[in-house]
């Protein structure tokens, strides 16, 4: 970990993940990729940035499991609890107005929050009404998303973070566990379509009165941030809502004023007219 | 008040809250240099770290892109890596745990030791794990200088231990003298 990839050959390999796999890395903010790129190296016992090169465009295997590497795919179900609760107290009860929600959770992983987020709606009697879109440029994370099994270790700290959420139930009554895995409840699955959205390149797909985005806008620069934030504005219906996470801010974003503050601390934004 | 230093950062964990708490006590007002401090925390409960270390500096925690200030002292927020992007702006990262820790010492002791290169001020302080050792020898690496708690005066040695450890130029010093330094007294 102690080498560091020169600015030229950084380039040059973005450039060639993007001719070559069609996966545009430019704008992601660098201290963070750089780091995972050399992790990678180091993986797969690569020894200079001309040998990543060099398998990069002969071997696509290799770029498959890059993304693997490169992209983050940790996430907790409730995480920041506090949001969760925000979301049940000042969003849900606003979104139970409409006869149809839409829902978009972007940059899902490998859906823990889009699970956790299936559970609020039934415990607030809309989740029959609703449908999620829950997308992410990786496609290993929406293979294992919809399977809809995880780890059993997690649960326990997942249980905590439901409860402190203000959770109405026993958390267990939301999956079925069998060795070392739980099986989210099918029930809760039915409302979610788990499919490959590329928040970089690809562009407005439908509707929503809710967009959460958590802990994806850290990973990007300034200027993709502007983008994206666009992409979302233009896929918002009026007044609707837009969740980041909460070291996430709009402070710094051109598009801030088009937005108004729902809860400054977990991050709530609205879309105004 | 001018310093040596463009950035002075401080990593701690079991058994440097004590210290640090007297670090920051000693931060003259009228220092500029910015100061970024890693704490090892719990990670989902709500934390009143800031407030708890504070002093007569207003501590923050920074948010994703915020710019680097003069003046502010700045503490790893819960469950997030804190670095530091070539603008110097924060950059706030949420992934695997790093030496079981999340804030990990080494990311930002290491993004740090990259955009300050000589003109940073690493100090790790008491702690159970080896966690900021590499971190320390980056700083050093680079140019900077790197300091670690005098591990008889630590509570838990592991961790500037580590460091002594892991590379040469290493300077082990008691609290008053890293205080001395901060104040660019020596």
């Amino acid at each position: 970990m102690n080498e560091v990839i020169s600015n030229a050959d950084f380039l040059d390999i973005i450039n060639i993940i993007k001719l070559q796999y069609g996966y545009d890395f430019t704008g992601y903010a660098q201290a963070s990729i750089k780091r995972r790129l050399l992790r990678f190296m180091g993986h797969m016992q690569l020894n200079s940035a001309f040998e990543l090169k060099y398998r990069l465009v002969n071997d696509q295997d290799l770029f498959s499991r890059l993304i693997q590497y490169v992209t983050v795919n940790v996430t907790e179900m409730f995480r920041d609890p506090g949001f969760y609760k925000s979301l049940r107290e000042q969003v849900l009860p606003k979104l139970a107005a409409y006869p149809n929600i839409k829902i978009w959770h972007a940059g899902c992983s490998t859906g823990e929050e889009v699970f956790s987020m299936a559970i609020l709606l039934q415990e607030a009697g809309l989740l029959s009404r609703t449908k999620i879109y829950a997308t992410d440029l990786n496609p290993a994370n929406l293979e294992r998303a919809s399977a809809g099994i995880l780890p059993l270790d997690n649960m326990k700290d997942f249980t905590q973070n439901y409860i402190q959420s203000g959770g109405l139930t026993d958390f267990s009554n939301y999956y079925t566990a069998r060795y070392d895995n739980v099986l989210i409840k099918k029930e809760l699955r039915q409302h979610i379509a788990f499919f490959q959205h590329n928040l970089v390149t690809d562009k407005v797909f439908n509707e929503f009165q809710l967009i959460c985005c958590r802990n994806v806008f850290i990973y990007f620069n300034r200027e993709l941030q502007n983008s994206v934030l666009q992409l979302f504005f233009d896929s918002l219906s009026s007044r609707g809502y837009l969740a980041m996470g909460i070291k996430e801010t709009m402070r710094f974003a051109d598009l801030q004023g088009k937005f108004e503050v729902v809860h400054a601390h977990n991050k709530i934004y609205r879309r105004k007219e | 008040m001018n310093s040596k230093f463009d950035v002075i950062t401080i990593g701690g964990s079991a058994g440097s809250l004590l210290v640090l708490t007297e670090l920051l006590d000693a931060l003259p007002a009228g220092l500029t240099v910015p100061v970024i401090i890693v704490l090892h925390r719990l990670r989902n409960v709500q934390s009143e770290m800031g407030r708890l270390l504070s002093t007569n500096r207003r501590i923050v925690e920074p948010e994703d892109k915020e710019p680097v200030r003069e003046h502010g002292v700045y503490l790893a927020p819960q469950n997030y890596h804190l670095m530091v992007e070539a603008d110097r702006t924060f950059m706030l990262d949420y992934s695997e745990l790093v030496n079981y820790s999340r804030p990990s010492i080494d990311m930002t002791f290491s993004s740090v030791a990259e955009v300050y290169g000589a003109r940073t001020l690493g100090i790790l302080l008491s702690g159970a794990n080896k966690d900021g050792a590499a971190g320390l020898c980056q700083i050093i690496n680079a140019g900077g200088r790197g300091v670690v708690q005098d591990p008889q005066t630590a509570a838990f040695e592991a961790m500037p231990q580590s460091a002594i450890e892991m590379c040469g130029g290493v300077e082990v010093l008691s609290i008053d003298n890293i205080k001395k330094i901060i104040i660019g007294e020596t």
